[in-house]
């Protein structure tokens, strides 16, 4: 049906207007000029890597999650108040226990879908923070994070740190046994903060632990404040996607200056609506088959009550871990004052943890005082050093998380618990320094195996006899397209220091900061850390008098 | 007998052949196991105390002495009563096997007779809680909620919320009681076997020790209901994070990598 043929009889009709989509399109662009909007917007290029799309999951994810939690809302009674349990799980029956887990025993046994959705927003929360996580690797290990895009990283990281405390309080939220281990866990930190500890302590749980006041606060903040503050970074980090458009990774006609891939609209949107589908379907298959958090069989918490492998949700596990791994030391300060490093001690190492990795692209661009725009996602075998690092960094953050669950490890593998602590407090300082010694020197091979590849073909596996009765492995000359992709990425050369005397015979200070950079720099990019791709030069060289090399 | 041989290949006829099987198996075991029992009952205490006697100087004495005393190798045996015999023995804790950090739950080296017979003779070294009768542990007579708050408050700390089990120091550990049968767990409360504490009647009488089975019972055996789907061997969080960190991303990046695959301009060549 074509408007062509529609608009004239319907023109006598309607008073010679236009037709009514394209009137509600006009009213809409006269105010908020939704047709330059669209125009650009939908022509917005989109790039085809599935590593691309780990973002759309984290976002999918948290969509997933904003849809169940609505729903739960709808049913769940944050109060401490007491009640006699009298719902259908036989086994809670007369147990007293509060407003806030006896409804969360409803919402399982007598809510109508009430199990299936805590369970898919559940498991939708798991996935979500390891979508980030696996989402922010894929950032950080193809530098993605450089200029223009650090602020977005930023955003980020903020949203991870946001991810953290709302899954943190979603957990406490049910009020039964094991998460109430865990606030009783998180109310020792407090109290551990030197000074203001007691105090901090009294102002977030309104008096004694536990009273009546956690759950409706921990409430409030896992459904509006934190989701709230999350809705608006991703917005924020969605609209500067837009802006800086996406990166992608170099090949014949991908370059620093565009973008290659589908353009949003229609193309990008019906994959990115199957997508969503999909991934609602995959999160909803595992919640229908798989138990998370069965809150009935853990009972209502009580302050006189704990229970072995207690452990919080995977992504607060690294905090747990931190305090497992940490010797339970005590300073006693003037006779009268425990300073208790047993906990004191993890509170302070866990930002430095998270802000090692945080801050690390600020690190780097101050090394490489770099002020270009990078729109190539880098190799990572390209960036030796900083993929070293990233690897370093996961193997010292999945250290703490499996220390975190030494117990499990130790009744299921027929462990000692204690062997596990020790091994894993050496191995909290030895191993990242090992993996950052191995990474980068898997990263220099490779890169020597793409300079040979480049230089001399591709290793095809047939062996030749040449007249001479010499045995040698015939190579295949690369494709242009795979030459370019394998040596378009560029090279920084290490700085250096200035000269020691400038041009009038002055001697020049250099500062102390400065020297370090440089050494840094040095080791980034010196012959040590880097294999100097080949040049045009040395592949028509070595291809002109090909026969003899292989 | 014609007919049955031409249904020889109706394609129900191994099915029917395997049910006749389990049946005359079942029959035959039913027919002959009390009567195994029946004979136990029946013999004369004394006599079960000297066969006793036989079977605990070849099995038990080289370390719990000959008279019962003790020794280097293992405890006094005096005063622990035939409940810890029964759950030692019936459990094949013992006769200890190797040295390690705790005495393992293994299968058993003595029949449900022999061990009545070494529960009697070890009775007789000092008086000590007897074998429990069957009423006292029957879960279907517990009130499970009641169980549930009281295994909280006295066995969740070393056990785990449902008693998947937990670690202890230097290696030792609290067993997942998945199964373990109600007169066993009884008489686990009443003698305290190596770590674990006793929980003699004037701690928790035994109206609450039926309840804690009944707990058990409705939480933690094969038969029971697993209202949320498949467990991950209900470790809780840390079986959790482990599926989403495998299974959970696997699938959405194998979703990814697919949908990235299938681009428009795929479809053209
Ligand atoms: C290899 C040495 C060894 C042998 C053989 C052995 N035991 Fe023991 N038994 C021990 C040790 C050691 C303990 C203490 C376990 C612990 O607490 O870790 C023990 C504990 C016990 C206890 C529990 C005592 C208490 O205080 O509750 C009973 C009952 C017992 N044994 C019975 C037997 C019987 C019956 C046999 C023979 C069938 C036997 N043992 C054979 C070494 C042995
Ligand atoms: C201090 C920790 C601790 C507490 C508290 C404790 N147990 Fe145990 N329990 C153990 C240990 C350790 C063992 C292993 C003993 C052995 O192997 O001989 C055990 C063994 C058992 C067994 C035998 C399991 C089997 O596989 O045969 C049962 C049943 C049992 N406990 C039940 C209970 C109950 C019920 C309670 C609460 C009333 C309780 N336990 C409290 C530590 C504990
Ligand atoms: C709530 C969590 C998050 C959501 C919903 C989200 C969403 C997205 C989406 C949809 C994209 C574009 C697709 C892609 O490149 O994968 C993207 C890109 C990006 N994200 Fe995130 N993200 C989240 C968390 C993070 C975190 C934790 C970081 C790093 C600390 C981060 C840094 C970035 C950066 C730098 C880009 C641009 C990448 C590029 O252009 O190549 N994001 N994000």
């Amino acid at each position: 049906m074509s408007t062509a043929t529609d608009a004239p009889k319907s023109a006598p009709r309607r008073g010679g207007k236009a037709p009514a989509g394209e009137r509600v399109a006009d009213w809409a662009d006269g105010r908020v000029g939704v047709y330059s909007l669209a125009k650009a917007n939908m022509r917005k290029i989109f790039p085809d890597h599935w590593s691309f799309l780990l973002g759309e999951i984290c976002l999918y994810a948290f969509v997933i999650i904003i849809l169940t939690g609505v729903y739960l809302t709808l049913f769940f009674v944050p109060s401490m108040a007491e009640v006699e349990y009298e719902g259908s799980y036989i086994p809670m029956q007369g147990v007293l226990m509060s407003e806030a887990y006896a409804s969360t025993l409803d919402i399982s046994f007598d809510v109508r879908g009430g199990l299936l959705m805590r369970e898919i927003h559940h498991w939708a929360a798991l996935i979500f923070v390891v979508a980030i996580f696996f989402h922010m690797m894929r950032v950080f290990f193809t530098g993605a994070f450089r200029k223009p895009r650090e602020i977005n990283w930023l955003f980020g990281f903020l949203l991870l740190l946001l991810a953290m405390g709302t899954g943190l309080t979603g957990y406490s939220l049910p009020d039964d046994l094991l998460s109430g281990t865990g606030v009783r866990f998180m109310e020792g930190a407090i109290l551990a903060v030197p000074v203001v500890g007691t105090w901090l302590q009294m102002f977030l749980f309104g008096g004694e632990f536990p009273g009546y006041d956690i759950i409706p606060r921990f409430f409030v903040v896992h459904v509006l404040l934190l989701p709230g503050l999350m809705v608006g970074l991703i917005v924020a980090h969605l609209i500067l996607i837009v802006f800086h458009k996406h990166t992608h990774f170099a090949g014949p006609g991908r370059t620093n200056s565009n973008v290659v891939g589908m353009p949003l609209f229609p193309v990008y949107a019906a994959k990115a609506g199957g997508f969503f589908f999909l991934v609602f379907g995959l999160i909803a298959m595992i919640a229908a088959t798989t138990s998370i958090n069965p809150v009935w069989v853990l009972g209502p918490y009580r302050p006189d009550q704990v229970s072995t492998n207690a452990q919080p949700d995977w992504y607060m596990g690294f905090s747990e871990g931190l305090v497992r791994l940490m010797p339970a030391w005590e300073i006693v300060l003037f006779d009268s004052y425990t300073l208790n490093l047993g906990l004191l001690t993890p509170l302070v190492v866990l930002p430095l943890m998270l802000g090692a990795l945080a801050l690390y692209p600020f690190f780097e661009s101050w090394v490489t005082k770099d002020q270009r725009e990078h729109h190539i996602a880098e190799r990572p075998r390209n960036a030796p050093t900083r993929t070293a690092f990233g690897v370093a960094w996961l193997s010292w953050y999945f250290i703490a998380l499996v220390a975190g669950g030494n117990d499990l490890w130790a009744i299921n593998f027929g462990l000692s618990i204690n062997s596990i602590t020790y091994f894993g407090r050496v191995a909290f300082f030895v191993v990242p320094v090992v993996v950052f010694i191995i990474v980068r020197r898997i990263c220099l091979g490779l890169q020597r195996r793409d300079r040979e590849k480049v230089l001399h073909g591709r290793e095809t596996g047939i062996i030749k006899r040449l007249p001479h009765g010499e045995f040698v492995e015939v190579h295949e000359p690369l494709s242009q397209e795979k030459l370019y992709a394998l040596t378009a990425h560029d090279q920084q050369r290490p700085a250096e220091l200035p000269a020691a005397t400038d041009a009038n015979g002055v001697t020049r200070k250099v500062g102390v900061v400065e020297k370090v950079r440089v050494r840094i720099s040095r080791s980034y990019f010196g012959d040590s850390g880097q294999v100097t791709k080949p040049t045009a030069e040395e592949y028509r060289e070595i291809t002109s008098g090909e026969g003899h090399h292989h | 007998m014609k007919k049955l041989s031409a249904r020889r290949r109706h394609p129900l006829a191994a099915l029917v052949v395997l049910l006749f099987a389990l049946a005359t198996t079942g029959g035959l075991y039913t027919a002959l196991a009390p009567a195994g029992e029946a004979k136990a009952e029946a013999s004369d205490s004394s006599l079960a105390i000297e066969e006793g006697k036989k079977l605990y100087a070849v099995g038990c004495s080289s370390c719990h002495g000959l008279g019962g005393q003790g020794g280097s190798d293992g405890p006094s045996l005096v005063g622990v009563g035939a409940a810890a015999v029964d759950f030692q023995v019936a459990t094949g804790r013992m006769p200890m096997a190797a040295e390690g950090p705790q005495a393992p739950k293994k299968p058993k080296d003595y029949s449900p007779e022999e061990t009545a017979q070494l529960a009697a003779y070890i009775a007789t070294f000092g008086p000590g809680p007897a074998i429990p009768e069957s009423s006292a542990y029957n879960p279907a007579d517990g009130d499970s909620a009641k169980g549930g708050e009281l295994f909280r408050t006295n066995c969740a700390q070393c056990h785990n919320f449902t008693g998947q089990g937990g670690a202890l120091t230097h290696g030792k550990y609290a067993p997942n009681l998945k199964d373990v049968e109600p007169r066993h767990i009884y008489e686990a409360m009443l003698t305290g076997p190596q770590a674990m504490p006793s929980f003699p009647d004037s701690v928790l009488p035994p109206d609450q020790k039926r309840d804690i089975i009944a707990w058990l019972d409705a939480v933690n055996t094969s038969e029971s209901p697993n209202e949320g789907g498949f467990t991950l061997g209900g470790f809780g969080p840390v079986s959790e994070g482990l599926y989403a960190w495998t299974f959970g991303i696997g699938v959405l990046v194998a979703a990814a990598v697919w949908i990235a695959a299938h681009t428009a301009k795929a479809r053209k060549s």
